[in-house]
Order: structure tokens, then C-alpha cells, then sequence
């Protein structure tokens, strides 16, 4: 690609790459609270502002519950707002999340996933933010620290689209991304600025029918959000529906025009297959669990098994399309989930792929494997063990399990 | 559901209010109106300052105090407030 730009590879964990994609990003205000494993985000910004390299307004809040309220609070007049939490961080601004959606605030944060108490364990798993999955927040899943730098400064551009003002969090597993070195390759100042750009603001009709831009602003008042009955509260909720169908087509787009200049693309933005085209047998999972996946199937590849990935970028919006597309022509598929549904019989993720391959006219074999959780360690051998497990499953003709636990002890 | 109410492609987003809060009455939300004994009334106007939604208004033309009913919820305060004990809450 001729336009890619120039740049820089800095030594930085996944928590100091979001931070510097939020310093480079034009944030107005941030608000946060720190919590293992993302106070490293905060420490770093807060350094930034300390010396004068940004010029943002930060907010140290007495609680997550604050912090999220703050950024909403500065998003609805127009700021662009960045905080960023894990664990029970995110469990406490539950209810703000929801204000923020419904208020339809494009307010960005980083999740450093991370199991949730009792017991207390700071290490990373799904957790937290499957717990806020129908909070109305997109949902981004990266893979390795260089992703999370990438993702933070595409999700300026995604929530603030006109098309789709919706809140975004970007999950980066804790410790394993969180705390872990990587070259990452950084965009000039510059060029980040420019592709993130301005806030443009959608025209609404206020009290008195006059139109105005879709902010409170003093010199244009409207009221925000105040209360809505039984008569029209559904038509608000159906809103935020399409918007988040809006957000599939934009997640794409914003994914192609940073490639431009960054030369680094997550496949369609939504969806991110490996070897996936003619793979009988196929592993669906979310964040940095596909790196290690990757490995397995280029071992398995060079023995000759046809071995895929399936790595889902966005959880929300589900791509549902791409999920049935991509899955056309395999005939077993292992779905990791690294967090627990209690008594759902089976994980999140495993719920929502097996229901949209539903109404697929292909209909493969489909299994569970919850893995990983308080930041248990899953290896390639076990991931070998899962490919293996599927192809028990074609030789058998018949599903053993249909829910699976890797690495616990029985 | 009234026909005259719009789709969810018409509105703005967020609940921004597209006309103001005196187009939309809420007096009918009240089981127990205040009705005034004009005898036992001073005109002290505490009612008009009590009163939570300002549904009591005092009126200079007529040198008195008028309930606006299409925004008073009933919510009894006035008449807890009143010093002559001239508002008595009646069922509607």
C-alpha cells in the first residue's frame, strides 16, 4: 500500500499501547479509576497530562461508577471522552452503562479483561465484559497489544459516526496483553489526528422544533434522555438496535481506511479467519487465546489436517453474516468460551455462534469449550487436544460433550 | 397506542424532547385533587411555594391562587402545608 506511513516500533504492554493510542487520539477528557490489570492505562496518561504532551482534562474519580458518569456527562456536550476499567470496575458502572448507550454517547474504553470476585482474582478472563454484553456497548476483542493500540483509535471512529453513536469497549486480556512487552509499531502524531478527526454532530429537533446539533450546548439548549413512558421508551431501545447494525458496516469501513495508512488490517473488522476456507475441522474464540491457536493449526497444517480459525473480533455487533459465510464448509467447530453462563448450558460465545449457524443451511457439528478462567494458562497442547477431540467427533459421527472444560482437573 | 405517536425512524435519538414539558400534562397521574375552602384561605401563598411542579400559580389580577390541574399530580403537599388547613385532598 503506497499511503502507509512511516513508523515508529516502541517497546510497549498492551496497557501502555492503549494509553498511547488515547494520548495520540485527541481525547478531551478522561475520567478513570484505576484497577488491575488496566491501572497502567491510567498511570501513563496521567504522566502525559503531568507533562504537558496532552491536552486533556483528566479526572481522577472516588469510583468507577464516577468515572463513567464524568465521561458521559463531557461526551453529551460534545467532548471526546476515553476511561478505562476492568473487573469490578465494569460490574460497578453497570447501571452507567446503559445511561451511556441510551444517551447514546460515544464515549471509548479499554477493558484489561479480568475474572470477576468471589473468589478475588485480579487474572485475566471474559468475565467482566460478557457480563455487559447487552449493555448496548459495541464490543472489540483484540489479540495482541499491537490490535489494542490499532482498535482504541479505530473506536473513535466507530462510535462517533453519525450512523452509529454508541459507546465502545475494547478488551484486551489482562496480564496476558495487559502486562506482556510487544514491538509495537506506532502512527505519527499526526497522522492519528487526522484520521480520528473531529466530532461531527447529527442535526435533532429540540423542545421548541428548532433543529440543532446533537450536543448540550448552552447557546442551543435541548434536554437529553430525561424520561420516556411505556408510550415511547421501545421506540428508543429499537434505535440503538439499528444503530448497532449500522456499526457492522462502519466497524468495516473504519478497518479498510486505517489499513490505508497503517498497512495493518483485522480482516473484515468483525471477523478475522485463519486457513479457515478449506479447514474440516475449526476452533471459534475471542482475543489472544488465536494466537496460540494459529500456532496449533500451522503444526497441524504441516502434518496435513485441515485445521482453521475463526477469531471474532466484534461480540457486539454479533457478525452473524460472516460467522454462517466463513463456517459454510467445515464440519466440526470447537467454540471457546472464556467465561462461564451459569446453568446456560454452555458459554456466551458458544450460545450465540451455535444460534446463528441455526438457521444456516449447513448445519455442522458444534461443541464447547469453556477454558482459561481466573487466568488459568491454556497451552497448545490442549488446543491440539481440542482439534483432536473434533476429529473424534467426524469419525464418530455423534457430539460426546456438548460442553467442555480445558486444563481443569476432574 | 395512539396513532398520532410517532415510529422509532421519526424520533431524535437519546429521549431528546422534541416539544416542551408544558405540551405534556400530567395532571391525570393524580388519584386526589386539592380543592380550597375560599373562607378559610389567607392568600399567605405558601402553597405556591411548596407546591413541587409549580401547579399552583398566583394570579395578580385576580389577587389570588389558581391550581392548575393539568400539571398538579396530587401529591397532597399544599395541604399539609397549609397554616388555615383551607386545602382539603378529594378523591377525583
Amino acid at each position: 500500500m503506497k499511503s502507509v506511513v512511516k513508523q515508529e516500533v516502541l517497546a510497549l504492554n498492551g496497557d501502555e499501547a492503549v494509553a498511547y493510542a488515547a494520548k495520540q487520539s485527541d481525547v478531551d477528557v478522561v475520567a478513570a479509576y484505576p484497577i488491575t490489570p488496566q491501572t497502567i492505562m491510567v498511570e501513563r496518561f496521567s504522566e502525559y497530562v503531568a507533562n504537558g504532551e496532552v491536552e486533556t482534562q483528566f479526572i481522577c474519580t472516588e469510583s468507577e461508577h464516577s468515572a463513567l458518569t464524568a465521561c458521559l456527562a463531557a461526551s453529551v456536550t460534545g467532548a471526546r471522552a476515553f476511561t478505562a476499567s476492568a473487573s469490578a470496575g465494569l460490574a460497578l458502572m453497570h447501571e452507567m452503562l446503559f445511561v451511556t448507550s441510551g444517551c447514546r454517547a460515544p464515549v471509548v474504553m479499554a477493558i484489561a479483561n479480568r475474572a470477576l470476585s468471589a473468589p478475588l482474582n485480579i487474572h485475566g478472563d471474559h468475565s467482566d465484559t460478557m457480563a455487559q454484553r447487552d449493555s448496548g456497548w459495541i464490543q472489540i476483542y483484540v489479540e495482541n497489544a499491537q490490535e489494542a493500540y490499532d482498535s482504541v483509535i479505530q473506536a473513535f471512529r466507530i462510535t462517533e459516526n453519525p450512523e452509529v453513536m454508541l459507546p465502545a469497549i475494547v478488551g484486551l486480556d489482562g496480564f496476558t496483553l495487559s502486562h506482556t512487552l510487544e514491538n509495537v509499531r506506532v502512527l505519527p502524531d499526526d497522522a492519528v489526528k487526522k484520521f480520528v478527526g473531529t466530532r461531527q454532530f447529527t442535526t435533532v429537533l429540540n423542545h421548541e422544533g428548532k433543529p440543532v446539533p446533537f450536543r448540550l450546548d448552552p447557546e442551543n439548549p435541548t434536554t437529553m434522555g430525561p424520561i420516556a413512558l411505556p408510550n415511547y421508551y421501545f421506540e428508543f431501545k429499537r434505535q440503538q438496535e439499528e444503530a448497532m447494525k449500522n456499526a457492522l458496516k462502519v466497524i468495516s469501513e473504519v478497518n479498510d481506511e486505517y489499513a490505508s495508512i497503517s498497512g495493518r488490517k483485522y480482516g473484515d473488522g468483525l471477523i478475522d479467519p485463519y486457513h479457515i476456507e478449506d479447514a474440516e475441522i475449526a476452533i471459534v474464540c475471542l482475543g489472544s487465546t488465536a494466537g496460540t491457536v494459529k500456532s496449533v493449526v500451522d503444526e497441524l497444517r504441516a502434518e496435513g489436517v485441515k485445521a482453521g480459525l475463526l477469531r471474532l473480533r466484534t461480540f457486539r455487533p454479533f457478525p452473524v453474516k460472516g460467522i454462517v459465510k466463513t463456517l459454510e464448509n467445515v464440519k466440526a467447530v470447537a467454540v471457546m468460551d472464556r467465561s462461564m453462563s451459569f446453568g446456560a448450558n454452555g458459554g456466551p460465545v458458544f450460545q450465540e455462534v451455535r444460534h446463528a449457524l441455526y438457521d444456516s443451511s449447513h448445519s455442522p457439528y458444534i461443541v464447547n469449550y469453556i477454558y482459561g478462567l481466573g487466568g488459568r494458562d491454556t497451552n497448545m497442547t490442549q488446543i491440539r487436544g481440542i482439534y483432536n477431540e473434533l476429529q473424534q467427533t467426524l469419525k464418530k459421527g455423534r457430539v460426546e460433550n456438548l460442553v467442555n472444560y480445558v486444563g481443569l482437573r476432574e | 397506542m395512539n396513532s398520532q405517536e410517532k415510529s422509532w425512524k421519526e424520533i431524535s435519538p437519546a429521549g431528546v424532547c422534541w416539544k416542551p414539558s408544558t405540551q405534556f400534562l400530567t395532571g391525570d397521574w393524580k388519584t386526589y385533587k386539592p380543592v380550597r375552602d375560599l373562607a378559610k384561605c389567607t392568600r399567605c401563598l405558601l402553597c405556591v411555594i411548596f407546591c413541587p411542579d409549580g401547579a399552583i400559580h398566583w394570579k395578580p389580577e385576580m389577587n389570588d391562587i389558581e391550581f392548575d390541574y393539568n400539571f398538579c399530580k396530587g401529591c397532597g403537599i399544599c395541604a399539609n402545608e397549609c397554616p388555615t388547613k383551607a386545602i382539603e385532598m378529594k378523591l377525583e
